[in-house]
């Protein structure tokens, strides 16, 4: 638990404890755990002299920031209005169909997210999800599967994607 | 001696599909030939609005290729440049490119109403290099101000052009400058509001993506007119590739004293710092966006006092939109006669749009305001679709209207479109054609404010939810007539009584198509999808489950 705040403190550091930067430190944060943890809400709430309800409702305001644990690779299927006339509902259903979960849940094993997002500037080529950091485009049922394929693939390999 | 440019599109779906190993096979291909001299090799932001990713042009030609492998990327170099042929196979029909380059020889007669004020430069130069940005007139008009103009006159001169807000809102850039010049304060500051977030739009990150000092040289300008001597980016969390291009910018600005103290020996000094967010849409209303750059929660502050007067930190505070920012320069540079010769007398300039939906050619325009709706779908969309017939549009984003055919005519500026009862927003272009169905996109607008709504006031935060849980009944087939006089009087109260701009936006769209496409929300109550697009059955959607302080605390 300690190596872990470690991680927070640096990040916690590298800002000087600056007050302004609370939003960019728990996004850091995010980006290096996976999620903020409550400790984490804890040691920056102490660190930077805020109280914790402070800190907890900046980290739960942001959708880029979770404070639940999330899946070793997260989908965020765009659910606007673009992508949505493009064909976005069919790929909806194939991704739920594909993973076995609906979306805003994680697969018991862990190893997949399905969450939807807000505009991701992609929308020429709309239908869109991000996979990770990855942006995948012009997306149609079948390509799904073969995306989600692609991981899996990569990860029986032992390599990444 | 350069006599060849190289650019491959570096955006991240490029990236994702292998750009920087075209890129890298490219300029060994170059060193294998001895041209590495001659060919200078560089990414830009996202080209045209093409799938053929990644995708590559060859400069002075203007030839796009894609989708450009690192076998295709080694041929490219063989053949176009050491033995000057065009790879006829791999290049892509003009209609594919429209939306990001401009090259004059090689376009027909289809680019040939585009007029590239604010895009003048973005695909043509190499976003990492300055000296590109240099070489197109970049910094000549923050050199010129400097030396030749006080800061009143700089201010009076985009006063004088009638620049508008781009954000969505039209307000008249110079006397949002003015405002905040006036007031006695001796700290003020510069925001770019680069947080773009309305479903459909996505100008600034193509600006910022390709050619980042045009936005950082107009907030250079804009500090030096009212007295500001810092400015924040405010961009949105998603565009990592932007945030790293306008990072790289700075530096680089920095270096030649073009950004920094005393700017080119003057006696003005302006410091540019970049901000991301981390995801959420509200933060694109000027207070909110300053209550998240102050690293609280983003939701809306009371207004007055406008940020102009009470800002950053508390201090008078401009904030622009990216589009009007990268307006700024070419108007000090050209003047004020040259804005106004493009565009309308109303609302001078040009506007860049994202065209999408079902039009042929999807992507980037940029044209004079003014410009018809249809002119834009028959001219740079190429036609809608297979043929289809339009049907209805989408302006303006999630906050904008839906408009019907009779409004195709209508030359599209702000005042105009607000005339019509119509918004002009962001310059999303979601283009419908008869086979989409009204009370369906309707319920995807709602469902996105439903999820957007921050939560501030009451009006909002319900009732998107209550207009949602209204289009879904509809969609389902189990709506009533009292659902429809429910959103008719529930779309009029979000909008009178909610906080911010997102909730009195909110119900905008279901108005506009409560208006001009009654008949189709009638048909569902009676029980039928005309378009056959909507399920007509299945279990309401639940609300979000929303997690709260305590149950973190006892989890």
């Amino acid at each position: 638990m300690e190596e872990a705040l470690a991680i927070t403190d640096s990040i916690i550091d590298a800002h000087r404890a600056n007050p302004e930067a609370l939003v960019e430190i728990l996004r850091e944060v995010n980006e290096r755990r996976g999620y903020v943890t409550r400790e984490d809400v804890h040691r920056v709430a102490e660190r930077m002299d805020l109280p914790r309800s402070k800190v907890y409702s900046v980290a739960s305001f942001y959708s880029l920031i979770s404070l639940e644990p999330l899946g070793k690779h997260v989908i965020r299927f765009c659910e606007d209005a673009p992508c949505h006339v493009a064909g976005g509902r069919e790929v909806w259903e194939a991704l739920e169909q594909e993973l076995g979960i609906p979306f805003g849940q994680t697969t018991p094993d862990g190893e997949w997210s399905l969450l939807t997002t807000s505009c991701i500037g992609a929308c020429a080529v709309g239908p869109v999800m991000m996979v990770d950091d990855d942006i995948y485009g012009n997306l149609t049922p079948q390509k799904v599967g073969e995306i989600i394929a692609r991981y899996r693939d990569a990860e029986t390999q032992g390599g990444t994607a | 001696m350069i006599r060849s440019s190289i650019l491959i599109s570096g955006d991240p779906l490029s990236l994702s599909r292998g750009a920087e190993a075209t890129k890298l096979a490219i300029e060994a291909e170059l060193v294998f030939y001895g041209l590495e001299d001659e060919v200078r090799v560089g990414y830009t932001g996202r080209i045209g609005n093409t799938d053929a990713l990644p995708a590559v042009i060859v400069y002075p030609e203007g030839t796009v290729y894609g989708p450009v492998s690192p076998e295709a990327g080694a041929a490219i170099v063989e053949e176009h440049l050491y033995k000057g042929r065009r790879l006829e196979d791999l290049v892509l029909p003009i209609e594919v490119a429209p939306g990001a380059i401009e090259a004059p020889s090689a376009v027909g007669d289809m680019l040939s109403g585009q007029r590239r004020v604010v895009l003048k430069r973005a695909g043509t130069i190499d976003p990492y290099s300055i000296d590109d940005y240099i070489a197109y007139d970049g910094y000549f008009a923050l050199g010129k101000a400097l030396t030749n103009m006080a800061p009143n006159e700089v201010l009076e001169t985009v006063k004088a052009s009638g620049l508008q807000g781009r954000g969505g809102a039209g307000f008249p850039a110079g006397l949002k400058w003015s405002f905040v010049a006036q007031q006695p304060a001796p700290t003020r500051y510069i925001v770019c509001n680069a947080d773009e977030s309305e479903p459909g739009t996505f100008k600034d990150r193509l600006i910022l993506e390709g050619d980042p000092h045009a936005v950082l040289e107009g907030m250079a300008l804009a500090g030096y007119a009212v007295g500001a001597n810092e400015g924040w980016i405010y961009i949105r969390g998603e565009y990592a590739m932007a945030k790293d291009i306008l990072n790289h910018a700075i530096a680089a600005a920095e270096d030649m004293n073009l950004l920094g103290d005393n700017i080119l020996g003057s006696d003005f000094s302006f410091h540019i710092h970049v901000h991301a967010g981390a995801g959420a849409y509200v933060c694109g209303e000027e207070t909110a966006l300053l209550n998240s750059l102050e690293g609280l929660r983003g939701i809306p502050r009371v207004r007055p006092p406008y940020p102009t007067v009470s800002g950053f930190r508390g201090k008078p505070t401009v904030v622009n939109n990216v589009e009007t920012l990268a307006n700024v320069a070419p108007i000090i540079l050209n003047g004020v006669d040259w804005f106004r010769s493009i565009g309308t007398e109303r609302s001078p300039g040009t506007k860049v749009y994202t065209m999408l939906g079902d039009v042929n050619v999807t992507g980037l325009v940029e044209t004079p305001m003014g410009t018809t709706l249809r002119e834009i779908i028959n001219v740079y969309g190429g036609g809608m679709k297979g043929g289809k017939a339009f049907k209805a549009a989408q302006t303006g984003g999630a906050a904008g209207s839906i408009i019907a055919p009779a409004l195709l005519d209508v030359p599209m500026d702000y005042a105009t479109m607000l005339q019509h009862g119509a918004t002009l927003g962001s310059g999303a272009l979601l283009i419908c054609a008869d086979d989409t169905c009204i009370v369906d996109l309707a319920y995807v607008l709602m469902r996105f404010f439903a999820a957007e709504s921050c939560g501030k006031c009451v009006p909002c935060r319900l009732g998107t939810l209550r207009m949602m849980e209204c289009l879904e009944r509809l969609r389902q087939g189990r709506g009533t007539s009292d659902d429809l006089e429910e959103l008719q009087r529930m779309a009029q109260q979000v909008i009178q009584t909610s906080f911010c701009g997102l909730g009195q936006g909110a119900p905008v769209s279901i108005l506009s198509a409560l208006r001009h496409f009654r008949e189709e929300f009638d048909a569902h109550v009676a029980g039928t999808c005309p378009t056959g697009t909507c399920p007509m059955s299945g279990p309401v959607e639940t609300a979000v489950e929303l997690h709260d302080y305590f149950s973190i605390e006892r989890s």
